[in-house]
């Protein structure tokens, strides 16, 4: 045990779990690009690779079973929407929610968001009324509230975020002191890695009368997420970014909000009755999910859920923080590489960082010769990188199956890189 | 490396030419690349006979993005406006010399979308040309 994350050992890589037995059930590993050097793929928190139970889950269900779920009363139909419900427990139970009736699919965390702001906020905002999300969110946790201020007119307010990276507490309650009806804000930030004290800023939230809602994409993959003991209204998730497929994602929110929801989508299966005069609502959770939904990507959001699950999410973290550590410690040595955001105690799962003289498009262009994959750009975060006075960065995020030596080649990259420049 | 980043593209990125602003320019543009956040200044004065007599851009970017635009300076510079109409992105990558991936096309065009849009005093330029 070498460090403590919020409050949990970290046990050195190894200790908890047979990683390199993990990461030998990736098949993507074995990939050579660049001519035949070994795959180094550090891009996780833009999407993450995936097992092989999830790749097979998704194959046998298109091979064996799939047919339209809740529809037809045959053998496959019955089979494909048992795997369809199926797949929704797990993947509510990854986050503890109290039942799956509660967990809405949905494309992804994007997709979450907006059906909340297109439904319940449509419902429940108007002139007079606050919501406060932050500057370091993904774009995805502020336009989508900014589409729904031009046309509902409520005040739209930021949290700041201070110099060392984390979301700043007095301009926060000060906000709380406006009565905001939502407060949105993320688990994770995508770019300085920070970890947000989501039980804590919750119940600031509700003292005030406010709801609120967590971008759960990056913290779903590296953390124990207990949407209950938190104490969160609305919690979302994307499956790629945790060892599922695209397309699909979850939303979960407190069952007395999605049954006052007016539906988002109209369609087939989201309907009990529909006449020429109107139409009645399904229950839930399928109110919400209008038309033929995404099943062979929610079975294998299932099967990831699931995987993780089997693994232990305290041993996922554990894993994360370590190399995350191992990272920092890593980069912070090397000569004009200045690193965004919090020490490595505060932050899990990535690294931002910019380089003197090289600008991150090259530094990413010149690493990928050597077949070492991390992220240039903004990261969908505008406002976050123009309030650090940048306009890009460079991202290294790591997952299950990455190692020490795979960062060691990013460090090597990185030198080489300033060689050039 | 060589191939990505040859000497003349490093060059032309630590020591941009026409790096700057220009006083009264006739044509002035404007633009980013809304995947990366890279953006990119042009200003172009010309004399009576719409020759390019003076050019400037500034803006931030990577080497790519960035030696294209000082590239492109030395380029125009004497040309008329009309000869510019006529840059094409077969004619952009062949000064840069490099091969471009599809990522990184944005970057390498960011420099001539700009002119264009500058020259042509338009805020749609052709698109498609340049995908
Ligand atoms: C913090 C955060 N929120 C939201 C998103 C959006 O996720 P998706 O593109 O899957 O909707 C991402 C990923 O890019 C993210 O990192």
């Amino acid at each position: 045990m070498t460090r403590n994350l919020n409050g949990r050992a970290v046990a050195a890589a190894g200790e908890t779990l047979d990683w390199a037995a993990v990461r030998s059930q990736f098949p993507i590993m074995e990939r050579k690009v660049q001519g035949g050097v070994q795959l180094v793929y550090l891009d996780n928190a833009a999407s993450s690779q995936k097992p092989a139970a999830v790749l097979e889950a998704m194959a046998r269900y298109y091979r064996t079973s799939h047919a339209n779920v809740h529809r037809g009363v045959h053998t496959l139909s019955e089979e494909a929407t048992a795997l369809y419900e199926d797949a929704r427990q797990n993947a509510g139970r990854l986050i503890n929610a109290p039942s799956s009736r509660e967990c809405v699919y949905v494309r992804n965390t994007t997709e979450g968001i907006n059906l909340v702001a297109g439904s319940w906020g449509r419902a429940n905002l108007g002139p007079g009324d606050t919501v406060v999300t932050t500057v370091m969110e993904h774009h995805s946790n502020i336009v989508p509230w900014q589409i729904l201020q031009a046309d509902r007119g409520f005040d739209l307010r930021y949290v700041p975020v201070t110099p060392e990276g984390n979301l700043d507490r007095d301009v926060f309650g000060s906000l709380m002191a406006e009565e905001p009806k939502l407060v949105c804000f993320t688990h994770v930030s995508n770019v300085l890695g920070t970890v947000n004290p989501v039980a804590e800023l919750t119940a600031e939230a509700h003292a005030a009368g406010a709801l609120v809602l967590v971008d759960g994409a990056q913290g779903v993959p590296h953390l124990p997420v207990d949407v209950q003991a938190l104490g969160v209204d609305f919690y979302v998730y994307s499956g790629h970014k945790m060892c599922g497929p695209t397309g699909i994602g979850l939303l979960w929110a407190r069952r007395e909000l999605l049954q006052a929801m007016p539906p988002w989508m109209g369609g087939g299966e989201m309907i009990r009755e529909v006449t020429l005069e109107g139409s009645r609502w399904n229950e839930l959770p399928y109110k919400f999910e209008a038309g033929t939904p995404a099943i062979a990507e929610a079975v294998g959001l299932g099967a990831a859920a699931e995987y993780l699950m089997d693994l232990g999410m305290d041993n996922v973290a554990s894993h994360s923080a370590y190399l995350t550590n191992y990272a920092y410690n890593q980069l912070v040595e090397i000569e004009g590489v200045h690193i965004l955001g919090p020490g490595p105690e505060d932050r899990l799962g990535l690294v931002s960082f910019h380089v003197d003289e090289v600008h991150p498009h090259d530094l990413s262009a010149i690493l990928d010769l050597d077949g070492v994959a991390i992220r240039a750009g903004h990261h969908c975060a505008q406002p976050l990188h123009r309030s650090l006075d940048l306009i890009a960065s460079a991202r290294a995020s790591f997952y299950l199956y990455n190692t020490e030596s795979e960062i060691d080649r990013l460090a090597a990259g990185i030198e080489r890189a300033r060689r050039i420049f | 490396m060589d191939q990505l980043y040859r000497e003349a593209i490093i060059d032309h990125y630590k020591h941009p030419r026409h790096y700057g602003c220009l006083e009264a320019p006739d044509y002035k543009a404007h633009d980013l690349n809304p995947f990366c956040g890279d953006e990119l200044t042009i200003e172009v004065k010309v004399d009576e006979d719409e020759i390019i007599r003076s050019v400037a851009f500034n803006g931030k970017g990577c080497a790519i993005s960035l030696a294209s635009a000082s590239m492109l300076m030395e380029e125009i510079l004497h040309e008329s406006l009309d000869e510019v109409k006529t840059w094409t992105r077969e004619d952009i990558l062949d000064m840069l010399g490099i091969e471009i991936g599809p990522v990184r096309m944005k970057c390498a065009l960011l420099s001539l979308k700009v002119l264009k849009k500058g020259v042509y005093g338009l805020d749609q330029l052709e698109e498609e040309e340049l995908d």
